[in-house]
């Protein structure tokens, strides 16, 4: 995606002075509009990616955009009651610390009620209903001192805000991979998505050479009809099928759900569009390189495996990293056609369940995602090129 | 873990086992079937190349007729069938499901959903790919704001969901808000919202999601029908005095509309299926519902074929002159090629 035919009207322009002032303000706005356009279309992303690895407690209480803030959330802690007091120099103390071992948290402010916890720095002495004076100091630990014995009989509380360091880990993706089945998922999708790529290509590659070089009735008439299917909604095909499938498994006594009535679907409902990608792509060949081939003798077979599938390669890569994709991100047919138990269940599925138990464990649901996005962005960043291929390939002709 | 990893390889393994065997069989049997030598008679070896010459299309063929008979053309009118019929597609009905769901609020409300949906997804998405198109083409890091723009549509509805989800979030007022739509409106010092539950914002949200993943598919395409614009007829409105702007609209846009009909269809062939995104974000509760909700929820949760086979016939009805259209274009260009 380079840009060079595009450039040349600018330059000619800025040739021109009285343009100038004019090409400078068009210019700045077209590069704040499309920054502001890019920035909302990335953000989102950012997001998942950022809160995937934050930690847990953190990403509950602040925006994955303040992830590299430190993080501030209100807490308060109940103090001892009046057993543990030790008398000091004729005073009555209590010591201890609000934050107890986490020492990498601070605390920001304090106060003895809700509504005064951020009326006090750290260091700073309060008088407390319950009687006395306290001390916090930022490190979470405090001296509470009176004249007078301390005679509660429940430990009052301090409210304070605290800050956390920010934290990243790595444990949402090894638990979200371990423990909630999505590096279960990841492998079964693969399984799906592999042998079902590599059999619609196949067989849509000799149906889309037979459609554009070989001669035989109803050609057209072929042609016409899958380019009608392309459009055929999936949800038709539903129930059918899976009611062909329980009758089919019914004769052999196995379950209608499984790996490969997934296979044979997808590929069924691929079928129009890689037929018709790949024809129109191998339509354009040169026709003399075929025939001087039939000439020589060669067969169809012949000239298909060791002609056109090797100049159809471009063709054949983008048409399999589409359908690759169009699988692997797949929900519905994954959903229909395969059984609910752990080793069928595939990624998109698995997300789906997780949503359902987990709508608010965050770290989760973005580690997850992430996971299940991994392989198509991999795909989509190492074979751009060919991906935008076949989007031109499929719909301008 | 191992297990299924073997058992995916060997899978693979097995289907192209069983792909080469079929073609590479198939094949050498009819050659040798029919095969000639020069012993024969001429009219013989005649006779034989021509029987093997109207076969062959038929052996390359053969799968994919199996595939488009079996999931296409048979589900279309096993489909219409069972949408005449009752719940359990044993009584036949006449069209008691269709005046069922003409009657129905919720099909009502998913049609009327759907119909939103087609006009909404389809304009934002080619508008702002559009517009993306032609500022990226002008600037020098262009290429890198297309990439980024283009990246979502790799990703999958699901995922798109749950992403989209966490940017919807809601916390209550007096907490931080984790979701990046409520932490800007309450930065503008409004109250925070819980977007997926108020009617008509909702669906319009549900939207922004496939606008998001569509606009990329624009964008690409829209960039290379612009590309194709004949410099000439640019210069020539240049030199005429004519402003960028006006350029834009009565030169550039004419050249390219046929491209912007082929985008513009094609996304509303997606937002017709629309299924994942609704069944991942609200599953059709508070006004979302769309007719591919709605089909799986009669189908596979209510457990009535018919209602859920009249849906889907819904759909089909609707991309029907979608279909018709393609079918005219391929036509047309099988004329001239």
């Amino acid at each position: 995606m380079t840009s060079i035919a595009t450039d040349l009207p600018v330059a000619r322009e800025s040739r021109l002075p009285n343009w100038l002032p004019r090409v400078g303000v068009g210019r700045l706005l077209a590069h704040l509009a499309l920054l502001f356009l890019v920035v909302v279309w990335t953000l989102p992303i950012a997001g998942l990616l950022v809160s995937s690895f934050r930690d847990p407690d953190q990403l509950a209480v602040s925006g994955w955009w303040t992830a590299l803030t430190a993080g501030r959330v209100q807490e308060a802690a109940r103090l001892p009651r009046a057993t543990e007091q030790a008398e000091e120099a004729g005073r009555f103390v209590i010591r201890g610390n609000l934050l107890g071992a986490n020492t990498d948290r601070q605390i920001a402010t304090f106060g003895p009620t809700n509504a005064t916890l951020r009326a006090n720095e750290p260091g700073a002495t309060v008088a407390m209903p319950a009687g006395g004076e306290i001390t916090v100091e930022a490190d979470g630990a405090y001296l509470w001192t009176s004249p007078t014995a301390f005679t509660h009989t429940t430990g009052p509380r301090i409210y304070y805000v605290a800050e956390i360091p920010p934290q990243f880990t790595l444990e949402n993706y090894f638990t979200v991979l371990t423990t909630n089945g999505i590096g279960r998922s990841f492998i079964n999708s693969l399984t799906v998505a592999l042998p079902a790529t590599i059999i619609s290509v196949v067989v849509a590659a000799f149906a889309a050479y037979a459609l554009a070089w070989m001669r035989f009735p109803g050609r057209t008439l072929l042609v016409v009809a899958v380019v009608g299917l392309i459009v055929v909604p999936l949800q038709l095909a539903l129930i059918p099928v899976l009611r062909l499938y329980n009758n089919v498994a019914g004769l052999f006594g196995v379950d209608g759900k499984g790996y490969f009535g997934v296979w044979l679907a997808h590929t069924g409902f691929g079928i129009p569009l890689t037929v018709y990608l790949l024809r129109n792509y191998m339509a354009g060949l040169p026709r003399e390189i075929m025939e001087s081939a039939r000439i020589d003798g060669a067969s169809h077979f012949q000239i298909f495996v060791t002609l056109v599938l090797p100049l159809s390669i471009p063709a054949v890569a983008s048409i399999s990293i589409f359908q690759f994709l169009w699988i692997w991100n797949d929900l519905l047919v994954a959903l229909v056609f395969l059984g609910a138990q752990d080793d069928q269940v595939v990624l998109t599925g698995r997300l789906i369940n997780l949503l359902g138990a987990y709508g608010d464990r965050w770290e989760l649901l973005t580690a997850g995602a992430f996971v299940s996005i991994t392989v198509p962005l991999i795909v989509f960043f190492s074979l751009q090129r060919y991906f935008v291929r076949g989007l031109l390939a499929g719909s301008v002709k | 873990m191992i297990g299924q990893v073997l058992y995916a390889a060997s899978m693979v393994a097995f289907a192209v086992a069983l792909l080469f065997g079929y073609f590479w069989g198939a094949n050498w049997l009819l050659d040798r079937m029919l095969a000639t030598t020069p012993a024969m008679a001429g009219e013989a070896i005649t006779r034989r190349d021509s029987l093997r010459t109207r076969i062959r299309p038929w052996i390359f063929l053969a799968p994919t007729l199996f595939f488009l008979a079996v999931f296409l053309i048979y589900p279309i009118i096993e489909t219409f069938r069972l949408s005449l019929f009752d719940r359990l597609g044993q009584n036949f009905i006449w069209f008691a499901n269709y005046s069922w769901a003409w009657n129905d609020a919720t099909f009502r409300q998913s049609a009327f959903n759907n119909l939103a949906w087609l006009i909404v997804v389809p304009a934002l998405s080619t508008g702002f790919g559009l517009l993306i198109a032609v500022l990226a083409d002008r600037l020098w890091w262009g290429g890198l704001a297309k990439t980024l723009v283009f990246m979502p549509m790799a990703i999958s509805f699901v995922g798109a969901a749950v992403i989209w989800r966490f940017v919807y979030a809601y916390r209550g007022p007096d907490m931080a808000q984790i979701g990046i739509l409520n932490a800007f409106v309450t930065w503008l010092g409004y109250p925070p919202q819980v977007w997926l539950q108020i009617p008509l914002v909702n669906s319009f949200l549900l939207m922004v999601i496939l606008v998001w993943i569509q606009t990329g598919f624009a964008m690409v395409i829209l960039s290379a029908a612009l590309r194709g614009i004949p410099q000439e007829t640019i210069e020539a409105a240049r030199i005429d005095g004519a402003g960028e702007v006006r350029i834009f609209f009565t030169i550039m846009i004419p050249q390219i509309a046929t491209t912007i009909l082929v985008v513009w269809t094609t996304i509303t062939i997606h937002v017709l299926k629309v299924f994942d995104i609704v069944y991942a974000m609200t599953n059709g509760e508070n006004q979302t519902q769309v007719l591919g909700n709605l089909m799986y929820r009669w189908t596979f949760i209510a457990g009535d074929s018919g209602r859920g086979a009249t849906i889907a016939i819904v759909i089909l009805l609707a991309v029907t002159p979608i279909m018709i259209w393609n079918i005219r274009r391929a036509r047309a260009a099988e004329g001239t090629g």
